[in-house]
């Protein structure tokens, strides 16, 4: 199991699951669930246009990413954000299917940026995840209070000053980042479970921000370090496993957290 | 006859087309009356993530060798019930119930492609559920387009009003002795249905377009519900016609002979209606409000 490419897979889940820990804990505190689903969907249509001007796919997927997020937020200012991010990954993927009829033989790769092929991933791709990772992280870590507080309590942060509206934008654009840097290693989807799956269960178990996040990023790399071992060993695919073990981490915050609220009353309101 | 009569002719009469305009025009009623009410009580997530966990079943029944439609509606309707079960109220809550949801049921998609290999073509399925195409679908899938399409406006007529009572206010609902989780599971299956329906005829991608689009459009016009799901239906059936008028006709004025996909052009058409009158109209242009999502828009009429 400890071969190269193993290895490979192992060091590149762990850096997405760390960020995607952290980045998905202030997406289930905004209940930004869709623009977590809808960017990195919609940003392989700039894969596909990259590859018809032949260009780097990282290039389409980053321009596309942003470009998805900063759609979302301008027409999130007017509408729900589940409407603005409705329209914005209708229009991505239309844009992403005629750049698809332009060009002959893009089925599979289609298939493996929204699947991902987390085996099969290459030492060069290492460095740029990583970089991309921790630009990531050092957005979240410099807007952590404003973010924290707009994100909780958008009424006081208003109130003291913080501008709400551009910390939702920072904060899809670090959506727009995580993307970048996920979707060419793990695929479009198994970010997105990622994104939700362990911070919903880190946050049924502890309202702290800090722990919380700590706790994400732990449950989204042993998810996703049990879901390669096991894809390993039985031949099915890593996204299934992923799938299944984001959603039982959940199940298990749920039942955590219900054990302790009959425990102790009378009964805390949680953040989610 | 001049010759932009005779193109106009060629088009009608032209089988692919026929099926094109009629499969759309059903899908984009069905999509417009049950797309207004998720604008409304913000379960456009929901709606756009039955397309995608309607594939894993599409691809489960492909699997065991029964009818696509038949595995996107039963996962979709198994999928709203447990998006019920998790139980997470309001709009927040309940997109964090779609999301993870979804997110089990695109693994579960994986799963069920990667066992399909020895069958299909896994990366052709992918690409056919997401982009779809209005000119491939087959002419003997209308009845049972047309039949769930009943069912579904059926439902949201039977629901109507107490529908529209609880999306406006559920505490006046819930005075009025309205059954609020009944009527909010009787919607989330209509949604479930005819967002089935729409994925698995015309692609995932205009299935949300058409969900989501036409209504947001209107909803910017008008708050009477009423008025809103008439404009809705219009738009969306014009935006489809539109839409494959343009792609059949891009086939003759492309360069590469290759026509303009017609999930694109009704996308487009649909973006072109929204951006219209989501700038300059009266409704569209609110007082400022830190959260937007609070604002409860339509009025009961």
């Amino acid at each position: 199991m400890f071969q190269n490419f193993m290895i490979n897979a192992f060091e590149t889940a762990a850096i997405v699951a760390v960020v995607a820990g952290v980045v998905g804990f202030f997406t289930v505190l905004r209940g930004a669930a869709f623009p977590a689903h809808a960017i990195p969907n919609g940003a392989f249509a700039g894969a596909a246009g990259a590859s018809l001007l032949g260009i780097s796919t990282l290039v389409g997927l980053g321009v596309f990413a942003l470009g998805g997020a900063a759609m979302i937020a301008s027409l999130g200012r007017r509408e729900r954000v589940d409407v603005a991010a409705a329209l914005t990954l209708a229009l991505l993927l239309g844009l992403g299917d005629l750049f698809l009829s332009r060009s002959n033989e893009y089925a599979s790769e289609v298939f493996s940026l929204l699947f991902g092929e987390i085996l099969g991933v290459a030492s060069y791709e290492i460095l740029p995840t990583a970089v991309l990772g921790l630009l990531c992280i050092v957005v979240i870590v410099a807007l952590y209070r404003p973010l924290l507080l707009s994100s909780i309590a958008p009424d006081v942060a208003e109130a003291r000053g913080v501008n709400t509206r551009l910390m939702n934008l920072a904060f899809l654009g670090v959506l727009a980042l995580t993307t970048t840097m996920a979707v060419p290693v793990v695929g479009a989807f198994l970010i997105f479970s990622l994104l939700i799956g362990p911070p919903a269960a880190a946050l049924a178990i502890t309202d702290r921000p800090l722990r919380a996040m700590a706790l994400s990023s732990l449950i989204a790399l042993v998810t996703v370090w049990m879901a390669i071992a096991v894809s390993y060993s039985t031949n099915l695919p890593v996204g299934f496993f992923v799938g299944c073990f984001s959603g039982i981490a959940y199940a298990a915050g749920r039942w955590w957290s219900m054990r302790k609220d009959v425990a102790q009353s009378p009964r805390r309101r949680r953040l989610s | 006859m001049d010759g932009s009569t005779q193109a106009l002719t060629g088009f009608l009469s032209n089988q692919p087309v026929q099926t094109a305009l009629a499969v759309s025009a059903i899908t984009a009623l069905v999509s417009a009356a049950v797309g207004v009410f998720a604008v409304i009580r913000g379960q456009s997530f929901a709606g756009h993530a039955f397309s995608g966990i309607g594939a894993a079943g599409g691809s489960g029944a492909v699997l065991v060798g029964v009818q696509p439609l038949v595995g996107f509606v039963t996962i979709n309707v198994a999928a709203a019930g447990a998006m019920e079960m998790i139980g997470l109220r309001g709009a927040r809550g309940r997109n964090l119930a779609t999301g993870i949801v979804l997110g089990v049921a695109l693994g579960l998609s994986a799963l069920f492609l990667a066992l399909d290999t020895a069958y299909t073509s896994r990366s052709g399925t992918t690409v056919s559920i997401l982009f779809g195409s209005l000119f491939t679908v087959q002419p003997s899938l209308l009845p049972t387009v047309a039949v769930i399409g009943v069912i579904v406006a059926g439902l949201i007529a039977a629901l109507y009003r107490p529908l529209l009572l609880t999306s406006v206010s559920r505490d006046l609902a819930a005075v009025r002795g309205v059954p609020i989780r009944l009527v909010g599971i009787g919607y989330v299956v209509a949604l479930a249905l005819a967002v089935s329906l729409s994925a698995v005829t015309i692609g995932a991608i205009l299935s949300t377009a058409l969900l989501v689009g036409p209504a947001a459009t209107v909803l910017h016009v008008t708050r009477r519900t009423s008025t809103a799901l008439a404009l809705a239906a219009v738009l969306g059936v014009a935006a489809c016609w539109i839409g494959i008028l343009v792609s059949y006709a891009s086939a003759s004025w492309s360069t590469d002979a290759r026509g303009w996909p017609v999930s694109f052009c009704i996308v487009a058409v649909v973006f072109i209606f929204y951006l219209s009158t989501s700038y300059g109209s009266r409704l569209g242009r609110r007082p400022r409000s830190p959260h937007p999502a609070h604002d409860v828009s339509p009025r009961p009429d």
